[in-house]
């Protein structure tokens, strides 16, 4: 290749990859704005504090943020404790033995089950065998399962990064293990354990496989997590294949703006964390 | 070995909060492979999976139909995909300034998050219409739910080939400028090659996505459960069409149902451990 050859193909590649950028910023652009610009008027207070009614599921969408809240914060509040704990003993117990490399695959494996097979299981072993019906809880545990694998993975992340001289200075002064995780460890890496909570619920939030068969379709507001209720997500796959386009527009506004609003927000902390972290560390 | 190893109560309730997710795993299995095993011993394993004809109120379960469909979806969606998260990659990684890189990763970061039943219903209002236009059919179809399929997985192939991008040493790079090489010719000399196990784990779990995606798909492919035949043409695939049938199906429907599932599982299974393969032995 002669040199000015070489440098046209340099110059195309450069062109080429900063058209892909602009392809993919561009999409998300356009994606978020045409979801938007025709479901608007769902930032109303009738929309949003009213429930449907009608065979066209007019009306507001309050009982489905009710479904969608509960059931993502009832499987926060089961998936967190169990992901940080797993992500404690990981990080700080853990060796690398036989039985802790099988744990590592099963939960690589755990985090490539196709959500409508968690659905599947969920139907079977919480709605059946258990006999929870189509309820919250169903639906939470179901979740709890889906998301276990990025709470535990980024918990521990977040564990390995606290340097060791954290944890060498306070074995120093005489705490012991358990103390040092505890009282060292685990507030210092607060911040990437919120960032794995927040994905977690976003994932939660926007699920719709795994909780259809789980926490029902039933448009009601649960009350106890022995009741049923249709999610945000539900709520929009059904409206959207039963033709009630104009409905689904404004139910897939909430859905977006809560969702981007999470990730906005891990991303912030992390940003945030990540910076304070660098700086102390030196 | 030391014998002062004492396993604390602590360890041993965080043991067990680990394993959670290995007990979680197995009963996943357990009851799949429990609820959809007698389709097995009474169509056969070799006609379910082979079978051309899925009609289950005739009793004819026949999954060859649903299973070419998904990997039509997967080998589809990854061809479109595979060169833009890649190109992405490279972008970011040896290209971009600062700032940019950061809002590149914001981007793609928000993209990953979009729940896939707003895929679905973007696909519905947008890519249908076109699809119906371009190659008029009914719109529904391979080709809508492909590209769908491709901007999902898109994050995915970005972060697995961007990571394996950065960990390659910076000599690598340096080597090549020395030579005297573009800067074309040092991604594409010095560190694409060190890269492509990494960039070939990314394309592997996409796969893994691409495959048991329910939402996104059920609602563009317009779920005619025959054997392929156009690209423009409706078909079926395995999650979408168990997430559609399971609101009514009873007795061996359901039992077949089960069993896709299970297949699903063993799809899954195998690409983490070809991902894991590939993965491990770049050290």
């Amino acid at each position: 290749m002669t040199s000015v050859m070489r440098k046209i193909v340099d110059r195309m590649m450069f062109a080429l990859f900063i058209f892909i950028a602009a392809v993919v910023t561009a999409f998300l652009v356009y994606f978020i704005f045409y979801i938007v610009s025709r479901g608007y008027t769902a930032f109303s207070w009738t929309f949003l504090s009213t429930a449907p009614h009608g065979i066209k599921m007019e009306g507001g969408v309050l009982p489905m943020i009710v479904s969608s809240v509960y059931l993502t914060l009832l499987t926060l509040l089961i998936a967190v404790p169990l992901g940080v704990g797993g992500g404690i003993y990981l990080a700080e117990y853990a060796g690398k033995g036989r039985i802790v490399e099988s744990i590592r695959f099963a939960i690589d494996l755990l985090s490539s089950v196709p959500s409508i097979v968690f659905g599947l299981f969920g139907l079977v072993l919480f709605v059946q065998v258990m006999g929870l019906k189509y309820s919250m809880l169903a639906g939470a545990l179901t979740l709890t399962l889906m998301v276990l694998p990025i709470i535990l993975k980024i918990s521990e992340e977040s564990f390995r990064a606290v340097p060791d001289a954290y944890r060498e200075a306070s074995l120093a002064l005489g705490a012991t293990k358990e103390q040092t995780i505890f009282r060292v460890v685990l507030p210092t890496a607060i911040a990437g354990i919120l960032t794995g909570a927040i994905l977690a619920a976003g994932r939660a939030f926007g699920e719709t496989a795994a909780v259809l068969y789980t926490a029902g379709m039933a448009p009601l507001a649960p009350v106890s997590p022995l009741e049923g209720g249709r999610t945000l997500s539900v709520h929009l796959y059904l409206l959207a294949t039963t033709g009630h386009l104009e409905e689904a527009y404004r139910v897939a506004v909430v859905l977006l703006v809560i969702i981007l609003l999470f990730n906005l927000a891990s991303n912030w902390i992390m940003n945030r964390y990540r910076r304070k972290f660098v700086s102390e560390a030196i | 070995m030391k014998r002062s190893r004492r396993v604390s109560p602590t360890q041993a309730v965080l043991f067990m909060m680990t394993l959670i997710s290995v007990v979680g795993l197995a009963l996943i299995f357990f009851f799949v492979i429990r609820e959809g095993y007698p389709i097995f011993s009474k169509v056969g394993l070799g006609k379910f999976l082979l079978g051309r004809e899925w009609l289950p109120t005739r009793g004819l379960f026949g999954a060859l139909p649903l299973i070419l469909t998904s990997l039509m979806l997967v080998v589809g969606s990854v061809l479109v995909a595979t060169p833009l998260g890649v190109g992405l990659a490279i972008y970011m990684v040896e290209y971009s300034p600062r700032p940019v890189r950061r809002f590149l990763k914001t981007i793609v970061e928000l993209l990953a998050g979009i729940p896939s039943v707003i895929f679905g219903f973007f696909g519905i209002t947008v890519f249908i219409p076109l699809t119906r236009h371009y190659f008029g059919s009914s719109g529904f179809g391979l080709i809508p739910a492909i590209v769908v399929l491709a901007i999902m997985i898109l994050p995915t192939i970005t972060a697995v080939s961007g990571d394996a991008i950065r960990a390659v040493p910076r000599e690598n790079r340096l080597i090549v400028q020395a030579l005297g090489g573009t800067r074309w010719q040092t991604v594409r000399r010095g560190v694409l090659p060190s890269a492509f196990r990494g960039i070939i784990t990314g394309t592997i779990l996409a796969e893994g996505r691409a495959i048991g995606e329910t939402m996104a798909v059920l609602m563009v492919l317009g779920n005619a459960p025959m054997m392929p035949k156009a690209l423009n043409q409706p078909a079926a695939a395995m999650p979408s069409q168990i997430a559609l049938d399971m609101a009514y199906a009873t007795g061996d429907h359901r039992v077949a149902l089960f069993a896709l599932g299970a297949v699903l599982l063993v799809f899954a299974a195998v690409l983490i451990f070809a991902a894991r393969r590939v993965g491990r032995q770049r050290r």
